[in-house]
């Protein structure tokens, strides 16, 4: 039974979503399973905060060589719940917001002021990885790697002012290349994807695929 | 709640046999409970069937015939050709790779929630994956980005590691919820790269800007590298910095693929004769353009 009637309930649920798209007089109970799904997605959020309350703590207790970071984490995370949850709005003292989630808040400096920036730090090394990563793909080594290199180069000058200087076909040469072959061959792969995430559907709402809740 | 009305108010058989339908279907007393004060609203009369998504509903019912016509003969042992995988048969060798170096494995689900197939479909090959690991006793780390995810991720390997026989190695501690934010994710999962060095990172579920920031940093740290997404945007970023890459519905082959299962290889069998038909749809289509018959394009756009 710990398997089957979470299957049950995917099939069904599964259903009803087909469904859905064709006859629209399921749509209300369809929207209302989706309004569902936004309510379970909020409480599984008390199990993620257990699930690293739990990782950490233990880190911590057995002296493990990352214990300082477990309980840098660990003090950020009660911080930001104490200040945005726990804390009421009128915790004010000395004319400054100690408590919930509204600009000027200490929760949100923190996130603005803290977090923000150090979410773009990250985002920003993509910059660098997109560097070293094309100066991979593009070092020649096969006829492959030379037709990607100079399809690369192509479209690279056709994008810039020195491209139509050069050459006055560039620009239109490098639109091709990216609305034609390049197309084609993404469209490809679009349809194989889709086709792939249809069936999957279909075998777990035939009930074929079984294992997303345990194997056998 | 206006479509719910809308439902119950539905004038004319059409309307009734939909509202007796729903009702039949669902019955769900809070529902029902919640459409009857709008029921006194007048309403439009709601359409039984969309007709004009047809064109999406024909192709359906053809694929879903050709499933279960496949899963049919592979079950009655026809023999259904699978080619080579590189990237899926890497993954044992990658699952070696670690053992021999007695360092852990590191496999991501992608960053998406558990309402993405492509989450749903990792979570699968999780559980392949765990029964492989589990057999050589190298830990297995995934980290998860979404809280939802955790218990499918934990029950995946769990039941992994207990249909190889051994419950006992499981650790509980290995299931990492990390953070819900895409780039804190990323952080933590490449400061678990550089500080448990994993001998092997399986990138297999939906990405996004965060692919190519977890692939650099898994070359940099000398993991083999496996990865795979129906994200076509970020594809490119995989294959060129990943050991192998899985290719749209290459990620989709991967159970049929690892287990041979007949119920799953008819399916994959299924597909392939889908994208026929879609290519001679496609033929069909572009002849009748040609000659200046434009109503099969029309009826075939997306409503």
């Amino acid at each position: 039974m710990r398997r089957e009637v979470p299957i049950i309930i995917t099939i069904f649920i599964g259903w009803v979503m087909v469904l859905d798209f064709f006859f629209p007089w399921i749509s209300g109970t369809a929207t209302h399973m989706r309004d569902w799904t936004l309510v379970l997605i909020a409480v599984s959020q008390m199990l993620g905060v257990a699930n690293v309350a739990r990782i950490n703590l233990d880190k911590v207790s057995r002296g493990h060589k990352d214990a300082p970071y477990a309980v840098m984490l660990l003090v950020a995370m009660l911080t930001m719940i104490v200040l945005g949850v726990l804390m009421p709005k009128s915790a004010t003292i000395g004319g400054f917001t100690w408590g919930g989630i509204e600009g000027g808040s200490l929760f949100d400096k923190i996130y603005n002021q803290m977090y923000v920036p150090m979410q773009g730090t990250m985002f920003s090394l993509l910059a660098f990885f997109i560097a070293s990563a094309a100066y991979r793909a593009f070092k020649i080594r096969s006829p492959e790697a030379t037709i990607l290199a100079v399809t690369a180069v192509i479209i690279m000058i056709g994008q810039v002012p020195i491209g139509s200087l050069l050459w006055d076909g560039m620009p239109g040469l490098s639109a091709w290349i990216m609305n034609v072959p390049n197309l084609a061959a993404k469209r490809a792969i679009l349809i194989g994807a889709a086709l792939g995430a249809v069936a999957t559907g279909m075998k777990v709402i035939l009930g074929l695929e079984r294992n997303y809740v345990g194997g056998e | 709640m206006a479509d719910r009305a809308n439902a119950r108010t539905g004038t004319g058989i059409a309307g009734s046999l939909a509202g007796a339908f729903a009702a039949l279907l669902i019955a769900l007393p809070a529902l029902a409970q919640e459409a009857a004060p709008a029921a006194a609203a007048p309403a439009a009369p709601v359409q039984f069937f969309s007709s004009e998504r047809l064109n999406i509903l024909i192709p359906i019912v053809i694929f879903t015939l050709l499933i279960l016509y496949f899963i049919q003969q592979a079950k009655q042992g026809k023999s259904l050709f699978i080619r080579n995988i590189p990237g899926l048969d890497a993954i044992e060798e990658a699952i070696g790779r670690c053992t021999e170096m007695g360092r852990p494995i590191l496999y991501v689900p992608g960053i998406d929630d558990a309402t993405n197939i492509q989450t749903i479909y990792s979570m699968i090959i999780l559980n392949h994956v765990a029964k492989r690991v589990a057999q050589y006793d190298t830990p297995l780390i995934v980290p998860v980005g979404k809280a939802i995810v955790t218990p499918l991720a934990e029950e995946a390997v769990k039941s992994g590691y207990t249909a190889a026989g051994r419950p006992d190695a499981y650790n509980p501690n290995n299931i990492r919820f990390m953070s819900d934010e895409q780039f804190a994710f990323t952080a933590a999962v490449n400061g678990i790269m550089n500080r448990e060095k994993p001998a092997a990172n399986i990138y297999l579920g939906s990405f996004f800007a965060e692919s190519l920031v977890l692939a650099e940093t898994g070359i940099m740290t000398g993991a083999i590298q496996i990865a795979g997404t129906a994200n076509i945007h970020q594809l490119p970023f995989f294959v060129v910095a990943c050991d192998y890459a899985l290719v749209g519905e290459e990620f989709y082959a991967a159970t049929a693929y690892l287990s041979r299962e007949p119920g799953l290889v008819g399916t994959l069998k299924a597909t392939d004769v889908m994208k026929v038909v879609l290519m001679l749809t496609i033929i069909i289509g572009v002849l009748l353009e040609q000659f200046g018959f434009h109503g099969f394009t029309a009826w075939m756009q997306p409503k």
